[in-house]
């Protein structure tokens, strides 16, 4: 037990500074109102879905947690069922064997509700493109609110996009 | 020479592995499987090919490989009624490949008395049961909608007998595929795993790419193994130009698998003691793999190293300050993973929920045809790298890291051992890296050529089995993943085991989804 609290006491606290918001990353223009995202408060809880992808951007995804990023730390979990989450972040291009699952995992998210598409093949299809086995990117499945583009994309970049979808509209376009 | 007493006219192939081809009929495949698996060797990959537009009917293709080097088998079938004999009674891995071929090209197993699964195993009702994507004629017009397939699960009758369906979208962030456990109570009496769900076409996919263009989507196939990929399909292209890449590139290339194998461990190490219930661990390793991530991303301008392998060599150079910076990583991180280990080694509470925990033994590892680290923690010391071996690993003396008990504890001691080995290799390779070029330009094969890439990759062997089209194309490609191999064991090491203990020996072997649905 000594050892184990000397090391926490040593490595100390490793977490950097989170990214700003990237409007550029939004596909679909904020659909929640600022008093929604007021009552968000960066709190989020998330659902992820590998809809087909090569892992690579799951390995990011896991490193959201890992101290230096430490996502958790802004209010924003990862839960286990769909019906838990405000939120979808969805890999991969969408295998036609994973179209079903990921239709029924995004209808049993509750409203409001918003979608994340990760990766290359998230947002065009990558180099898996359309095909018999493949329906490319997850908007031609499911509505997108922010795509994150990069194969795959870097946790700081995967963090900018989630924090994108929960930021508010840009005042440009606010009514 | 591997391989005696089969009396085939054995051709053997270019390439950095021992390797040998040879076409059989179907009439010798009982013969030669039989022989082959009775001197211990193994079948690894099986795939099919639709030839008809060359009069060549179908083909099917094994790869058996043993100690000494691979032998890939091609079997010519007929154009109107392909069928073959059911490898599975050799070699146990041939049956969901079995299936997989008969999904993608309609390729029969040959009638037979013994019991043949012959349920679908990646087609999952997403396009007609008719259509076989794989057939050059293949007009995958009518993809309709899918449905739900109504798999047919292999019921667990008795008293007290309940099923529980996970997946195919898990509680965590992994993978999708669907597992069926049969319990009574808490104890797991069977687990049936249904795959599949990630497949995208990546073989016909391949078809429509030239060579250069195949190394991207090589590195795609599993996104934690893209260096293996990347090197074993640069190995086979290099293979059908018969040529062999500069010194330097294959001691870069050696460096980048182990910077890979270094971060998968050091990943599900720390994952494994979260799953065991100290989320010390995943945060401590998770860190230290971080910094690996970075380190890569600097010097090779790729986190997880994606693209920096190319056929013919590496993409880029890495300088004397770079390889230096690598050195000075693997010192700092040997002192932290001792350290950890330590506290793992003498943490009750998670010694308690590794030890006989999910056990595959020697002789259900042996029998399953189990490959990579799994195989070494169930006392089998395979490892490509060492036997048959590989340019630069011959002269580096890789020491093989092995274990008895077969449980988690045993895939954990494995594992730390990898990386202590992994990151001795990665001093050793930065002292001895040769100057020099770091890439070379291929010359364009001949149409038909074949080109064969073996690595060992984290998980376990990797095969990339290519066919030159015209014009520096690739007609066929191949890509065999040891999960294939490795997905069985699981079923086996979860019996008797409680439910709750499921994700640490998931974890402890971490296999592809992937790799295998293709």
């Amino acid at each position: 037990m000594y050892q184990l609290l000397k090391q926490v006491f040593d490595v100390g606290i490793r977490t950097e500074p989170p990214p700003p918001p990237e409007e550029s990353l939004r596909v679909l223009t904020q659909r929640l109102e600022n008093e929604i995202l007021r009552l968000f408060n960066g709190a989020l809880a998330i659902r992820q879905v590998d809809a087909g992808s090569c892992n690579g951007c799951e390995l990011e995804i896991h490193a959201l947690n890992n101290p230096y990023y430490n996502l958790e730390g802004l209010g924003i979990k990862f839960v286990a069922s769909p019906r838990h989450a405000d939120m979808l972040l969805v890999t991969g291009p969408v295998a036609r064997n994973m179209e079903v699952a990921l239709k029924r995992t995004w209808e049993a998210t509750p409203d409001p509700k918003l979608v994340v598409a990760l990766g290359e093949c998230g947002c065009d299809g990558g180099m898996f493109g359309e095909s018999y086995a493949s329906r490319g990117r997850v908007a031609n499945v499911i509505p997108v609110d922010v795509a994150v583009p990069g194969c795959p994309p870097t946790p700081a970049a995967i963090m900018q996009g989630i924090l994108t979808a929960i930021s508010a509209k840009p005042a440009a376009t606010h009514d | 020479m591997a391989f005696e007493g089969l009396q085939l006219p054995m051709l053997p192939l270019h390439g950095a592995s021992p390797a040998w081809h040879a076409r059989v009929e179907t009439a010798q495949l009982p013969q030669v499987c039989r022989a082959v698996r009775d001197q211990g060797g193994r079948l690894t990959a099986l795939w099919g090919a639709d030839n008809r537009d060359q009069a060549g009917g179908f083909s099917l293709h094994l790869i058996l490989a043993n100690g000494d080097g691979a032998l890939w088998l091609t079997c010519r079938l007929d154009a109107r009624n392909p069928a073959y004999p059911d490898l599975s009674q050799w070699f146990s891995s041939a049956d969901r490949q079995q299936r997989a071929i008969h999904d993608l090209l309609g390729i029969q197993v040959e009638h037979s008395t013994a019991f043949v699964d012959r349920r679908p195993w990646l087609s999952h009702g997403a396009w007609s049961g008719s259509e076989f994507p794989l057939r050059r004629d293949a007009s995958l017009e009518n993809t309709s909608p899918p449905g739900t397939d109504n798999y047919a699960f292999v019921p667990v009758e008795g008293e007290g007998v309940h099923e529980i369906p996970v997946g195919p979208v898990h509680a965590g962030i992994i993978e999708p595929g669907h597992f069926r456990f049969s319990v009574v109570g808490e104890k797991v009496l069977r687990l049936e795993e249904r795959l599949g769900y990630t497949h995208k076409g990546i073989a016909k996919r391949f078809s429509a790419l030239t060579l250069k263009e195949g190394a991207r989507l090589a590195g795609r196939i599993s996104g934690d193994s893209t260096v293996a990929y990347a090197w074993a399909y640069a190995m086979a292209v290099e293979a059908m130009t018969g040529t062999t890449p500069p010194p330097r590139a294959l001691w870069l290339r050696a460096l980048y698998l182990e910077r890979e194998r270094i971060a998968n461990h050091l990943g599900d190490l720390g994952a494994l003691g979260n799953d065991g219930g100290l989320a010390f661990g995943l945060a401590q390793f998770m860190r230290l793999k971080e910094d690996v991530l970075r380190l890569n991303a600097r010097v090779a301008g790729h986190r997880y190293l994606m693209d920096a392998i190319v056929p013919g060599g590496v993409m880029r150079d890495i300088d004397r300050a770079a390889l230096d910076q690598l050195a000075a990583q693997c010192d700092a991180l040997e002192p932290e993973v001792r350290t950890l280990r330590e506290i793992y080694d003498d943490h009750a509470g998670l010694q308690d929920r590794f030890m006989t925990c999910g056990i595959l033994t020697a002789a259900t590892a042996r029998r399953l045809g189990v490959v990579g680290f799994a195989a070494r923690a169930s006392g089998e010391a395979m490892d490509a790298r060492r036997s048959p071996g590989l340019a630069p690993y011959d002269l580096l003396d890789v020491r093989v890291s092995t274990a008895r008990s077969g449980d988690v504890a045993g895939r954990v001691a494995v594992r730390f051992g990898e990386v202590f080995e992994s990151l001795r290799l990665i001093r050793a390779i930065v002292e001895r890296i040769a100057p020099g070029r770091e890439c070379m330009e291929l010359p364009v094969p001949p149409a038909g050529a074949p080109g064969l890439g073996w690595i060992e990759g984290w998980r376990g062997e990797i095969f990339v089995a290519l066919e030159a089209g015209e014009n520096g194309r690739i007609r066929q490609a191949h890509a065999h993943d040891p999960s294939w191999q490795n997905w069985p064991a699981l079923e086996h090491a979860v019996i008797g085991n409680i439910v709750p203990d499921f994700p640490v020996i998931n974890k402890s072997f971490n296999l592809s989804y992937s790799g295998q649905d293709l």
